[in-house]
């Protein structure tokens, strides 16, 4: 089994961040999906098929959706470019160029998910945990 | 920067990861409402109300006719704790000293743990917040006097909740005296008392909750008791002198019984 996930050695990185690449996979992955989606639909003329796929489809969204927010929820200075640029009304290249600009400082560049993207401690539900 | 202020601190990046990672090793051991009851957040510092569903009449501005409602909303609370540090210790941290004098963070920690456990498990009348045991319809099954009692009445307790149409597994809070007993006793045989208590939780987690008086059974089926948080434990800046800065730890939220059959308090 590959691990190909990891661009360095998985014993020289922290749990988060090898959960933190695991979703980044997943992420790829459900966008791989969505557009192989997209083109199944362009072409198939079957409406049954049709349906099945755009079922699908709507899961592979939902799954994009889900680790977006959970990487965005680990690393501030992503979720504040991201919420410069996503469901703004206009220029989207000057949305992220101002994005970006206004992001300074929202975050370390240690590259460890540290913390919660609030500001908080990231304690949330122990279930589950040895205490 | 946010409502925490935490870049007004005169403090370097090393010093605020010293202060969370306390903060969060401080925290998880006594945070025992988080182990045992459904968590939903953090939503926000600006989220400020759970919604109930509920309504209650309200009369209408000018009547003709008309009827009006208003709706019921749980508010959220806020809790904090300051506390002081040396900036002199935080400098020797930076240094690389591995001894930093951190105590009053720690008794912050305390004080706002065991905050949201009494909250939780014995309500906040204050706060519109009824807790886990005093909600529970089942009358209080004394412990025992000796830690060799407390298998029967916590069975009991769960025999209580599962008549209730509640199913398991079923988790044990209980007060740090009262734990304390639990983990020390080794029954006739020597088997421990803990392994004997979780067969009968079928598997559920024993847990250590500092301010709660006595003991709690709680199904954790799930849906039945809902932590709503708004802004999760956090560290914030209020001010600095000279020689210190002066820090709190806060959180918001607020917490709703569903189903209070769902739990049976322990005396």
């Amino acid at each position: 089994m590959g691990f190909d996930q990891y661009h360095e050695p998985p014993e020289e990185l922290s749990a988060e961040t090898r959960s933190f690449a695991r979703i980044c996979a997943s992420l790829e992955e459900e966008c791989q999906a969505i557009g192989w989606y997209q083109q199944r639909l362009a072409v198939e003329p079957d409406s049954e098929a049709r349906a099945i796929m755009e079922d699908a489809q709507g899961e592979e969204f939902k799954h994009f959706a889900m680790n977006l927010e959970y990487l965005l929820r680990r690393t501030p200075r992503w979720r504040a470019i991201a919420e410069g640029v996503l469901f703004q009304e206009g220029d989207v290249v000057e949305h992220g160029e101002a994005a970006e600009a206004a992001s300074e400082g929202e975050d370390d560049d240690s590259g460890e998910a540290v913390g919660a993207a609030d500001g908080s401690l990231g304690i949330g539900s122990l279930r589950g945990e040895q205490q | 920067m946010n409502h925490l202020l935490r870049q007004l601190a005169p403090i370097s990046e090393a010093s605020w990861e010293l202060l969370d990672e306390e903060a969060r090793e401080r925290l998880r051991g006594p945070l025992a409402a988080r182990r045992l009851v459904d968590f939903a957040g953090p939503l926000g510092w600006e989220h400020s109300a759970t919604n109930l569903g509920r309504v209650e009449e309200v009369a209408a501005p000018n009547g003709g006719g008309v009827s009006a409602l208003r709706r019921r909303v749980l508010p959220l609370v806020e809790l904090r704790a300051d506390f002081s540090i040396s900036l002199a210790e935080l400098r020797d941290g930076d240094r690389g000293a591995v001894d930093v004098e951190l105590a009053p963070l720690d008794g912050a920690a305390k004080q706002i743990a065991i905050c949201e456990n009494v909250a939780v498990f014995h309500g906040w009348e204050g706060a519109g917040i009824a807790g886990v045991a005093e909600a529970s319809p089942i009358g209080a099954e004394p412990l025992g006097a000796s830690a060799e009692e407390y298998p029967r009445s916590v069975a009991r307790a769960v025999e209580a909740v599962r008549q209730g149409g509640v199913e398991g597994p079923y988790g044990l809070a209980l007060g740090p005296d009262e734990y304390t007993r639990v983990i020390e006793t080794a029954e006739h045989g020597g088997y421990p008392l803990r392994d004997h208590l979780a067969k009968i939780l079928e598997g559920g987690p024993i847990v250590w909750a500092p301010g709660v008086t006595g003991g709690v059974v709680i199904s954790l089926r799930g849906g039945d008791f809902l932590f709503e948080s708004g802004q999760d434990l956090s560290i914030g800046y209020s001010h600095h002198e000279a020689e210190a800065v002066h820090l709190y730890l806060e959180e918001s939220f607020s917490f709703i019984v569903a189903t209070p059959e769902a739990a049976a308090p322990l005396s």
